[in-house]
């Protein structure tokens, strides 16, 4: 009785040391190098692995920071500049500040202002639907509401607002990784300069045609007027292939350009509501779109 | 006995319920919008200015490059503006719109209908001037004839294939012309027989068009080694690969072209454009377009000249159906669909194909039960389940070890997958990824 | 036009097979063989495959409702076929509750837990029968006798199989031909007149079924004429070479559950390979491992455990046997 419970418990403990010592033998031998840095700086970094840094994962980023002289060109946006001093300090370099950012989509074509010209009724992926046409809508440039970047974002930063169609970016998650840039096929996503409280003044427009085709697909499309431009006492717009473009690092967030924008294409989010009136009759677009707006973008 | 392809391949219905419709000169529409890329490679330049009075077939932008081909004016009148138009692509892109004042042809062309026999270029000067009259290949690739031509250094074309299969369902654009114009069709194979410098030559025709084999057949015999062979019906063997296999079986290397394993096919609408650039010196600047659909009035064959609105050939057809769900120009298997009926014909167009509101809506995704289906109709021996989760999870090496390059996007998958999955969708968006990688590859760093 | 134009990505047009088709094929494909089963079995045969198929689609469908929370799909019929195959593998005096026992294992563990139809490894039928004979051995291996007691149910009279005679007479050291008289004759076995699970006995309705499932093109003939092929010629060798301890290749074929493994069960779409040398590799190892259990191990019957191992090894089998590519390659540019 006692040798079948005993030889077996014997046996298997004579197997599992045998093992356990040709383990150790073959991981002494067979060691590969490696900078104990390179722990120590994953361990400091967000080891969310979202490639917001350009490397395939943490893990690559790590060695890139130890293997490199400088810190030029290399970034965390996740953590941003407290990471970035952390790594700093591990490596004993001086670290670059950056000013934190945040995605915004650039468009603002939901259904009511962009109506459908067709129905799409292909795999629900933007890059596929993209790659076939300019899109249901008669504006080849804005959104196509299939919602690649929520797929993409690895912070829940991102989701599909039922109403507009359209994705809407949730500030307080987002990272800024760029992994909304890159995945939309339309390059509607940009990283602006994040200010206080979230405020933001952008123009939520990508199109590039003329004035009038813009806005006969869109009602609020930015139909290249360049009011704002002329309007902006800091240089802070530029005009571009009949668009409008607002320089988040230059904008002082004085708010002219957003009366001036004749179909409200420039958007102001995060500041406390406007009166009602209006001087010399400018800003008359917004008002009327603000009053048949719900909640923006 | 009738030659086939061995790999793959399916059998769709045909629906060629056009085929006995004769081919019929469509009205010259009011204005005409040429887009400048209606070819496979770079765009044409513009040599036109806003204001400028055309004559029909003069040339009005100009090829850009090797790889790429001239554009004419298929009416005359004034060039009301050079801007973007929405084209077959889905995407705005340049074209020159035209308005029609009236139809005068520019005087170099010959337009006498009798059939011209005596081919007095040479081999050199044919080809140049191929590719001065803009013609590409017309079975939907269009790739400019003049490259094809172009045989490259230390390789020897031996056979010259003549594309009349039209596996696609529905389309009967070749079948009609290979009816009407044999004669044609056969001196242009001279012409680019003479340009190649080929002995052998073999038209291959599906045994479903009974009749154009046996008008062929008979003209054939007044020319030495054309041979004129029926084959088995079956999708995709209209592409080129598949239907080299079958003439003369030889396959294609993956990556490679025809010429490397000694043969040049092209389409019966190019062999007759081919006969009418050369003999009659006439430009591309027209073509027949198959106008069809289960609920159109009357299904036909339209010779259209490139610019012409789709609404146009619809409305010679007996009008847009009640019904309609979907525009499609080209074929139900590669053709693509239309967002509106705006879009101007252009010279790959070779049929508009309207289907009713319950055939134009996919079936609901199913998930993949791995049958096996695919895999056994890709007629380039892919794995299309396979490539298709690749390409969703974006394992690009993977996907080229697995030679998503080679797909030659015929659809044989996404038609045949009981589940419904959108197979071809994602093998396409991948196929794209993967060619950008290599392109940037190839490119010193 | 009342509606907007549709646009999607090519091809426009569609084959008329569905996954429900497909399925409905393999059903119909089943119906000789549960026709004979009633036949042979009788109120045994109606009782079990109606527990069965019951079970297998209530569970399929409270699963994808309740724990999984997406759409339920029982509709297209691949619950209905795993019910249907696992009662096929039972004898037809199972008590009512094994049954249900095996059908929730079969659908929960051999096909929900991966993520429902397509993504198990595993053919669900033979994942519940194994799990049945493993945890059941008595009452899974009492076999009721054919005709006598068709209007029995649980107390059904019982006998052993042929391949059971076989292995129990081998054995106890007799030679084939003393046992002889108990096992049935060829065209007996042919038509299906001897004891064993409901829907294995009959070889003329599988193969009836099998010519269905060819027709309408659902299966290729690859796996099940190869694992078919096989088992005859590796019984055929040992045969030549010991006629006296071994059973006669016709023999093999025709007992136990070979005929509805290789037709139904091996053929199994999710579960087996997917080009057609892989097929045949798959079908190959089959045959091999359902002749060395039969003859070399303990028990008298192998075709399931050939080929849930042989499942097994159906990824790497798509991994490295490739369709032959169109082209040969070359460099080029």
């Amino acid at each position: 009785m006692t040798s079948t419970i005993l030889y077996p418990v014997i046996a298997l403990s004579a197997l599992g040391l045998l093992a356990a010592v040709v383990l150790y033998l073959v991981a002494q031998r067979f060691r590969v190098f490696e900078d104990p840095r390179i722990d120590e700086v994953e361990e400091a970094l967000p080891g969310a692995n979202c490639g917001g840094c350009g490397y395939a994962g943490c893990r690559n980023f790590a060695e890139a920071l130890v293997n490199s002289e400088s810190f030029e060109g290399l970034y965390c946006p996740v953590g941003g500049n407290e990471t970035m001093e952390a790594v700093a300090r591990i490596l004993g370099r001086e670290s670059t500040a950056k000013e934190p950012q945040v995605a915004v989509l650039r468009c603002n074509g939901s259904c009511e202002y962009r109506p459908k010209i067709n129905q799409y009724d292909g795999v629900s992926s933007c890059a596929v639907a993209s790659a076939l046409y300019g899109g249901d809508t008669g504006c080849q440039y804005g959104c196509l509401g299939l919602g690649d970047c929520v797929e993409v974002c690895t912070f829940d930063a991102l989701h599909m607002d039922p109403v507009t169609g359209l994705p809407v970016v949730d500030d307080d998650k987002c990272t800024a990784c760029g992994a909304c840039v890159k995945a939309c096929p339309r390059n509607l996503f940009e990283l602006r300069k994040r200010w206080k409280g979230n405020k933001k003044i952008y123009v939520a427009c990508m199109n590039e045609d003329k004035g009038g085709i813009a806005r006969k697909n869109c009602s609020v499309a930015c139909i290249g007027c360049a009011k704002c431009f002329k309007v902006c006492p800091y240089e802070a717009i530029t005009m571009n292939n009949n668009l409008a473009f607002i320089d988040s690092y230059k904008c002082k967030l004085c708010r002219k350009c957003v009366l001036e924008c004749p179909t409200a294409s420039i958007l102001e989010i995060g500041f406390p509501p406007r009166k009602e009136k209006t001087s010399e009759g400018v800003g008359e677009a917004r008002i009327e779109k603000e009053k048949t707006k719900g909640t923006d973008a | 006995m009738l030659y086939t392809f061995s790999k793959g391949g399916i059998h769709p219905p045909e629906h060629k319920i056009s085929s006995d419709s004769r081919i019929r000169d469509l009205q010259i529409p009011a204005s005409v919008v040429i887009p400048l890329s209606q070819h496979l490679g770079a765009p044409a330049r513009p040599v036109v200015n806003k204001g400028d009075v055309v004559k029909t077939g003069q040339l009005i932008a100009k090829g850009d490059g090797f790889v790429s081909s001239n554009v004419h004016a298929s009416v005359s009148g004034k060039i009301v503006k050079i801007d973007k138009a929405v084209d077959l692509s889905g995407y705005q892109r340049p074209a020159v719109f035209i308005e029609t004042a009236d139809d005068e042809w520019d005087e170099t062309i010959d337009r006498n209908p009798a059939l011209a026999t005596v081919i007095s270029l040479e081999s050199h000067d044919i080809i140049s001037r191929i590719g001065e009259m803009g013609v590409v290949g017309l079975g939907g690739a269009t790739f400019p004839s003049h490259v094809k031509l172009s045989v490259p250094r230390g390789k020897k074309a031996e056979v010259l294939i003549i594309n009349g299969v039209e596996c696609e369902p529905y389309l009967t654009s070749d079948h009609a012309l290979m009816i009407e114009k044999g004669e044609e069709i056969m001196m242009g194979i001279q012409i680019l027989r003479k340009a190649l410098g080929v002995e052998k030559v073999i038209v291959g025709i599906e045994n479903n068009k009974p009749d154009a084999i046996r008008n062929l057949s008979v003209i054939a015999k007044k020319y030495q080694a054309v041979k004129v062979a029926g084959l088995k019906v079956k999708y995709p063997q209209g592409g080129e690969k598949q239907l080299i296999k079958a003439l003369i079986n030889r396959e294609v290397p993956s990556g490679g072209l025809p010429v490397d394993v000694g043969a040049v096919a092209f389409n019966v609408g190019t062999a007759f454009a081919v006969y009418e650039a050369i003999q009659k010196n006439k430009p591309l600047f027209e073509r027949i377009v198959t106008v069809t659909g289960k609920s159109l009035k009357k299904p036909s064959n339209f010779r259209v000249r490139i610019g012409t609105p789709v609404s146009a050939l619809i409305e010679a057809a007996g009008g847009l159906p009640e019904d309609t769900g979907k525009i499609i120009a080209g074929g139900p298997m590669m053709g693509k669909a239309l967002a509106s009926t705006d879009v101007p014909v252009v010279k790959g167009c070779s049929g508009i194909l309207l289907l009713p509101e319950n055939e134009s809506k996919r079936n609901r995704i199913e998930p993949c039960i791995r049958c096996s289906k695919c895999v056994s109709v890709c007629p380039m021996g892919l794995e299309p389940y396979l490539l298709m989760s690749l390409s969703q999870k974006d394992m690009f090496d993977r996907l080229e070890e697995e030679k998503v390059m080679d797909c030659i996007e015929c659809g044989s998958c996404s038609y045949t997958c009981p589940a419904k999955r959108p197979l071809l969708d994602y093998i396409r968006l991948g196929k794209a990824r993967v060619g950008k990688i290599i392109r940037s590859r190839k490119k010193p760093a | 036009m009342s509606q907007l134009l549709t646009i999607s990505p090519s091809p426009h047009v569609f084959g008329q097979k569905t996954v429900k088709s497909l399925m409905t094929g393999v059903i119909i494909a089943l119906i000789p063989t549960f026709l004979m089963s009633v036949f042979i079995f009788g109120i045994g045969t109606l009782i079990v495959t109606s527990v069965a198929v019951v079970t297998c689609v209530l569970t399929e469908y409270l699963i994808q409702k309740y724990l999984m929370h997406t759409e339920t799909r029982i509709g297209d019929g691949s619950a209905i076929v795993t019910g249907l195959l696992l009662a096929f593998n039972l004898p037809s005096n199972l008590p009512w509750w094994i049954i249900i026992l095996g059908s929730v294992f079969a659908i929960g563990i051999g096909k929900m837990v991966y993520g429902g139809l397509g993504n198990n490894p595993f053919n669900p039928a033979i994942v519940g029968r194994v799990f049945l004979l493993i945890s059941f051995p008595v009452q899974m291996t009492s076999w009721p006798l054919p005709i006598a007691s068709r209007m029995q149910y649980v107390n059904a009279i019982t006998g052993a199989t042929p391949l059971g005679i076989m292995k129990e007479g081998l054995r106890n050291g007799e030679a084939l031909t003393d046992l002889s008289g108990q096992i049935p004759g060829h065209m007996e076995l042919f038509l299906g007149h001897m004891s064993g699970s409901l829907g294995e006995v009959s070889a003329i309705a599988l193969l009836l079924g099998f010519v269905w499932l060819l027709y309408k093109r659902i299966i290729t003939w690859h796996i099940p004429v190869v694992i078919i092929a096989t088992v005859f010629s590796f019984t055929g060798i040992l045969w030549l070479i010991d006629p006296v301890h071994n059973a006669s290749p016709v023999f093999h074929i025709l007992t136990g559950g070979l005929m509805i493994g290789a037709i139904f069960m091996a053929t199994d779409l999710v579960t087996s390979p997917m080009t057609k040398a892989g097929m045949i590799l798959y079908a190959l190892g089959i045959g091999i491992i359902t002749v060395v259990i039969r003859v070399f191990g303990a028990y008298p019957e192998g075709v399931s455990f050939a080929i849930l191992i042989m499942n097994a090894f159906v990824p790497l089998i798509n991994r490295t046997m490739k369709p032959k590519r169109f082209g040969k390659e070359v460099k080029y540019g």
